[in-house]
């Protein structure tokens, strides 16, 4: 039996940190609808109205429609691609064995742990050298192989934990290991699938290290980036940019706030070893 | 792993076809993560032995740029600074989420979909929008300086970021306000998994709060709290976006940390030898900690 004063304290205890956890967003938020040019850099509250103009301002005038526009295009080719070769690779190391599966799948797992900070430097000279700097494919080939680490862990738990008699079905119905996998598999795995998707998705709209040193024209920029020179330019104009910063994290807060337990599943999930 | 019959049974004719083919669907994945991260990570070992400033010629420099870990204060502070951070970074965040754990295991909430919603929230956001916001807050005339100076702690602000002591906990309560959510529901989830009877076994030897907390909830919480400390040094010692954003590592390099030297030292210093010498430090690291972690926390034996 719990005590009122039990009850109380515990919410109490989980109202303070939602406000806590709030309290930054809120700020920005305001502040985006604050007007422009006042000259407080703190949080603002919009007193004469609501401007809605900031949005336009930051999308047209902070050239963030563009920036949009790469991040979408970034963030679809890697989540895709992640999507199509984790599967394809967890499913081999879910299912099948063949000689040295084990290390091999161990060299994937190494990436999780693996610091950015350790590929980027001859990451860039090697691209440069491709003449690959400044372009979509600097930004999305070493965000997907950073991501497949993630991806081919997650996934073969899944394909590890399916079900072995619908697999031995499949296949006494003459179904072969590449029809088994899209026909049969796939289409079960949707919940585990989605998590990967969501995960990439997040990680890579948010990645900001890769697109600095990647990325030195405007017309590449994605919007983390864009964020950063933006600020560079315009620190004294809290609100525009607090309107920049709520364009950024709307799309990912919005899945997210969809798509919460897959969210908290996966990014829970990466760390917990078999 | 139980290996029983059945399935060394299944893998003997699974799944119909050579076993070989494995190897075909591993393959591309293969490829894009040896040619874009394992190769890479080759060679920023290699440079990390190397002297180069990115134009001319490397020469070789032995251990030189390891050398200079330990023997450059210039380079000693960031890792200081980093080893600081992780008491923000993740001591506090479990410490938090330890603490709430602690007042709900006896509780069944109500309306948790929406604390856990709320509390996870800072880690989906960009930490360039986190920064964006922090800075607002920590700013001359923002928000805590606002609040001391309305509750008549006016002599208490400052300008927290640009301050040479109190810039690096400053950005460690950012990343502390980041992580705690984390903790917080990786906690609450394994509470309520513990199973009710300990608890009221320990009530009815008249166990207080703090007893129950130690017998039951900590020893049961015991992989939550590895995957919480895991999850936190790794993301905190990777931590560039919300130094670069905040303090670009300054004032003077007060807030230095590894993650930033690499990025200043390849790419504004052209020290890109020493830069790669970090990079690799950085990594082995973070796998020092998380194996520790996994030991000391887990009781792995890895």
């Amino acid at each position: 039996m719990t005590t009122r004063r039990e009850r109380g304290v515990t919410y109490a205890l989980l109202t303070l940190f939602a406000v806590l956890s709030l309290t930054p967003v809120i700020g920005i938020l305001s502040t985006a609808f604050g007007s422009q040019g006042s000259l407080d850099t703190g949080f603002s509250l919009p007193r004469d109205g609501l401007h809605w103009g900031n949005f336009a301002d930051a999308w047209s005038r902070g050239h963030f429609g563009t920036y949009l526009g790469n991040s979408v295009l970034v963030t679809t080719a890697v989540v895709a691609a992640t999507t199509v070769l984790a599967v394809l690779a967890a499913y081999a190391f879910g299912v099948m064995r063949f000689p040295g599966s084990t290390p091999l799948f161990y060299l994937f797992v190494i990436g999780l742990t693996l610091p950015q900070e350790a590929l980027v430097v001859p990451l860039y000279f090697d691209l440069r050298y491709a003449g690959l700097t400044d372009t979509y494919a600097a930004l999305i080939l070493p965000q997907t192989a950073q991501s497949l680490a993630f991806g081919v862990f997650w996934m073969r738990t899944y394909f590890r934990g399916s079900a072995r008699e619908v697999i031995e079905a499949a296949r006494i119905d003459g179904a072969n290991s590449w029809t088994t996998l899209w026909r049969v598999l796939v289409p079960m795995g949707r919940p585990a699938i989605s998590t990967m998707v969501v995960i990439t998705f997040m990680w890579t709209w948010n990645e900001f290290l890769m697109a600095l040193v990647m990325i030195s024209d405007e017309a590449h920029r994605t919007v983390p980036l864009g964020l950063a020179f933006f600020q560079g330019q315009h620190s004294s104009d809290a609100s525009l940019l607090a309107a920049a910063s709520v364009l950024i994290a709307l799309p990912v807060v919005i899945v997210y706030v969809a798509l919460q337990r897959r969210f908290i599943e996966g990014m829970l999930g990466g760390a917990v070893k078999e | 792993m139980k290996s029983t019959a059945p399935t060394r049974a299944y893998r003997r004719r699974a799944p119909g076809e050579p076993r070989a083919v494995g190897y075909l669907y591993i393959l591309p994945a293969l490829l894009v993560y040896a040619v874009f991260l394992l190769y890479p990570f080759g060679q920023s070992v290699w440079l990390s032995f190397v002297h180069w400033d990115g134009l001319t010629a490397a020469t070789p420099a032995g251990f030189d740029n390891y050398r200079d870990l330990f023997g450059d204060p210039a380079l000693r502070a960031p890792f200081a600074h980093a080893l600081l951070l992780l008491v923000f970074y993740s001591a506090l965040p479990v410490a938090i989420g330890l603490l709430l754990a602690a007042a709900m295991s006896r509780v069944r909430v109500h309306g948790m979909t929406f604390f856990r919603t709320v509390l996870f929230l800072p880690q989906v956001l960009a930490l360039i929008v986190v920064a964006v916001a922090w800075r607002s807050i920590l700013a001359p005339d923002g928000l805590l300086n606002d609040t001391l100076r309305a509750v008549g702690l006016g002599s208490l602000a400052r300008p927290w970021l640009g301050d040479y002591t109190w810039a690096l906990p400053a950005v460690g309560v950012i990343g502390t306000w980041v992580g705690t959510g984390l903790c917080m529901v990786l906690f609450l989830a394994g509470v309520q998994r513990i199973p009710r009877e300990l608890y009221e076994a320990a009530r009815m030897d008249g166990a207080g709060p703090v007893r129950e907390f130690l017998a039951v909830t900590l020893p049961g919480l015991r992989p939550q709290i590895a995957v919480a400390l895991t999850l936190t040094i790794i993301a905190g010692l990777r931590n560039f976006d919300l130094i670069y954003i905040t303090t670009s590592g300054g004032p003077g390099n007060a807030t230095s940390v590894p993650a930033y030297e690499v990025y200043h030292r390849a790419f504004e210093t052209n020290q890109v030898g020493s830069a790669a010498a970090v990079g690799v430090a950085l990594t082995v690291l973070i796998f020092a900690l998380t194996v520790t972690v996994s030991r000391l926390v887990e009781g792995r034996r890895v």
